[in-house]
């Protein structure tokens, strides 16, 4: 029998007892949210924009590795994986690397021509698609992108999927071995104690963490891992038609400018007076 | 005439503002209907409540899944409603949950959606305003129906008196709705001021109130302003996180926004950016939030609110 040493013991040990997740997190591309953006022919011009991974999928990252991290970790030989899932251009490797050097396993890209201009039916259909196909336990996303700012993707997939939908959650506490999930979910609506089970749909909102810089060595080892990029087809999807279609988009004309003044004593009176100009009292 | 279903949005037993806003936004494309979806023994008072607006007709649904497995069965009873009634549209309000609602039911009947429309016209053409309200957007979904959300406070509401006909029903709940479960539910905690999102007037203090809301809030009650807050400032712990305007927090379309002692982040812009007038106290003229005011103020917030809040009592009395 081989021998286990004892620097080896504990991870077997772990390893033994804890029962394994496979988490997903989604994320998007956007552009970056000071950029200037602007709509060419009804979509809106990705192509001259500096783009960045969705910050609010930046939490969607560090949570779904705390969670692996708290169950036993995703490191190589370790009992869970987190896998980052995205559709987008080609160019949206630069994203999915960043998540990959914050701790991600590995990453599927899915990009295709036919798929430029996809509504948020479509984004979710693809990506439950995906979902289904890799049997994840947990899907982790964040709660809006910023650009598209629709807040229904985490949604949409879970209808699809048939699956418990977790969403808008501050805390995320996972039991794997009774694959049990229970989310406090934040919202206008107020604060709500949500659970379900295996597999589900978690979005959670910006409160939840502090989302971890990647470290050197996450750099670069996320520069030897390679992104599976696959295409439309081979996700099995049903349809590419966008359902809503934009008809025109104009620039609003800037506000025009305003006054402002350096308080002398007056300007409580000032602002008075503008109200009072404005009809506003 | 066409139809119009609406699903009708409550605060306890009492329908919103928002309910009449999208019920009027209802109004000029068809004959509007409203679906409440209500717990067991509280149809009737719901119902009641929808007395206000453009309403012809009220559907109820009772179920203890509404408030047991939210979302999910929320969207299960409006499809089942949708595919009976066959409207030309749908409107919900545009928060959280309808969003989330709305984001089911076209994903289970394969329709476009619409989200954050700030108006809606007869043909069904939305309009959004995009990229923190510096782009105006046209979108329609080209064929069937079309199923819109509508931001609250951007419609003009019809109050006038309705007394709609009552019917109830029923809708089947799938057990997949039923595979996440509410266990507890806290109401947002209610102040004596109005609603963030529905009020005409929000008063906003951020860092530079030091921890100090006192000053922000006399402003606001001189106005009769709901008060708003920057994430620092809820982060800080110094205002609930339910009022924090921005990004993550509500977005508020007042046709007055006082921001007291907040810079202008991009995240901050995103949730008060498309408020019809905007005044800002700021000690630094630098503050990239005066680019969008109509009347800025560089000046001590706590030097400057006192005599304005004065001047507005003494305006008023
Ligand atoms: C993912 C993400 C989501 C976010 N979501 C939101 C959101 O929803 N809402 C939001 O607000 N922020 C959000 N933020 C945070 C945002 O980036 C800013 O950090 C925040 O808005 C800053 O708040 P502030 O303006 O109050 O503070 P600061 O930026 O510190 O500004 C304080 C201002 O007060 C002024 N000041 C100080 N003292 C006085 C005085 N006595 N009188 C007058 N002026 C004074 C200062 O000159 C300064 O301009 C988010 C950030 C991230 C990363
Ligand atoms: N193209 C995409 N690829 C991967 N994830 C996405 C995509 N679009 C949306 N998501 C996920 O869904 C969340 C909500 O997006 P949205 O509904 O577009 O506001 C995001 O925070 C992501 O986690």
């Amino acid at each position: 029998m081989r021998e286990i040493s004892g620097e080896e013991w504990p991870f077997w040990l772990l390893a033994s007892n804890l029962a394994s997740m496979k988490i997903a997190v989604c994320i998007k591309q956007v552009p970056d949210s000071w950029a200037e953006k602007k709509m060419v022919g009804g979509l809106l011009d990705r192509a001259n924009v500096d783009a960045v991974l969705n910050d609010l999928d930046e939490y969607a990252v560090e949570e779904a590795l705390r969670i692996a991290e708290a169950h036993g970790g995703n490191e190589e030989g370790s009992a869970n994986t987190v896998t980052v899932i995205s559709m987008g251009p080609e160019r949206a490797t630069e994203a999915v690397r960043k998540a990959l050097s914050m701790g991600a396993n590995d990453a599927i890209l899915i990009s295709d021509a036919v798929l430029v201009g996809a509504d948020a039916v479509v984004t979710a259909e693809v990506l439950a698609n995906v979902i289904f196909k890799g049997e994840y336990d947990l899907v982790i996303c964040g709660t809006e992108s910023t650009d598209a700012r629709m807040s229904v993707v985490p949604a949409m997939m879970s209808e699809k999927l048939g699956c418990a939908q977790l969403t808008f959650a501050s805390k995320v506490t996972v039991d794997p071995s009774a694959k049990k999930v229970l989310i406090t979910r934040v919202t206008e609506a107020g604060v709500d104690e949500v659970h379900g089970e295996f597999p589900c749909v978690i979005s959670v909102v910006e409160k939840i963490n502090e989302p971890r810089y990647p470290s050197f060595k996450g750099i670069m080892a996320a520069k030897k891992k390679t992104i599976d990029i696959r295409d439309f087809a081979s996700t099995g999807a049903e349809f590419t038609k966008s359902w809503s279609a934009v008809i025109d988009a104009a620039p609003r004309p800037p506000r025009a400018a305003g006054v402002v003044i350096t308080d002398d004593g007056s300007a409580g009176q000032k602002i008075v007076d503008f109200l009072s100009e404005k009809k506003l009292i | 005439m066409s139809t119009v279903l609406i699903l009708a949005d409550f605060v306890g037993e009492k329908a919103t503002k928002a309910t009449v806003e999208i019920a009027t936004a209802g109004a000029g494309i068809g004959e509007v209907t409203a679906l409440v979806l209500a717990p067991v023994g509280k149809g009737a008072a719901y119902s009641a409540s929808i007395n206000q607006g453009p309403v012809s007709k009220v559907l109820v649904i009772e179920s203890d899944d509404f408030t047991k497995h939210g979302v999910a069965a929320c969207a299960d009873a409006l499809a089942h409603v949708i595919g009976q009634t066959t409207p030309s549209a749908v409107l919900v309000v545009s928060h959280a949950f309808g969003k989330e609602v709305a984001g089911r039911v076209a994903m289970k009947l394969k329709i476009g959606i619409i989200t954050d429309a700030v108006e809606v016209a007869a043909d069904c053409t939305a309009t959004q305003l995009v990229f923190g309200g510096s782009t105006t957007v046209h979108s329609k979904v080209p064929a069937g129906m079309a199923l819109i959300t509508v931001r609250p406070n951007t419609i003009t509401a019809n109050f006038a008196p309705a007394t709609p006909s009552i019917e109830n029903t029923n809708a089947p709940i799938s057990d997949c709705s039923k595979k996440a479960t509410i266990t507890s539910s806290q109401p947002p905690v209610k102040g004596g001021r109005p609603e963030l999102t529905e009020a005409n007037i929000v008063v906003s203090g951020g860092r530079g109130t030091n921890g100090d809301f006192a000053t922000v809030e006399a402003f606001a009650d001189s106005l009769g302003a709901a008060v708003g807050a920057s994430r620092a400032a809820t982060d800080a712990g110094w205002y609930p996180h339910s009022h924090q305007v921005g990004q993550t927090g509500k977005t508020v379309s007042p046709q007055l926004y006082v921001a007291c002692g907040i810079s202008g982040a991009i995240q901050h812009r995103a949730g008060m950016q498309t408020s019809k007038n905007i005044v800002v106290v700021n000690k630094d003229p630098e503050a990239p939030l005066f680019e969008l005011a109509d009347f800025g103020v560089v000046g001590d917030l706590f030097a400057v609110l006192p005599p304005a809040t004065e001047g507005v009592k003494a305006r008023k009395a």
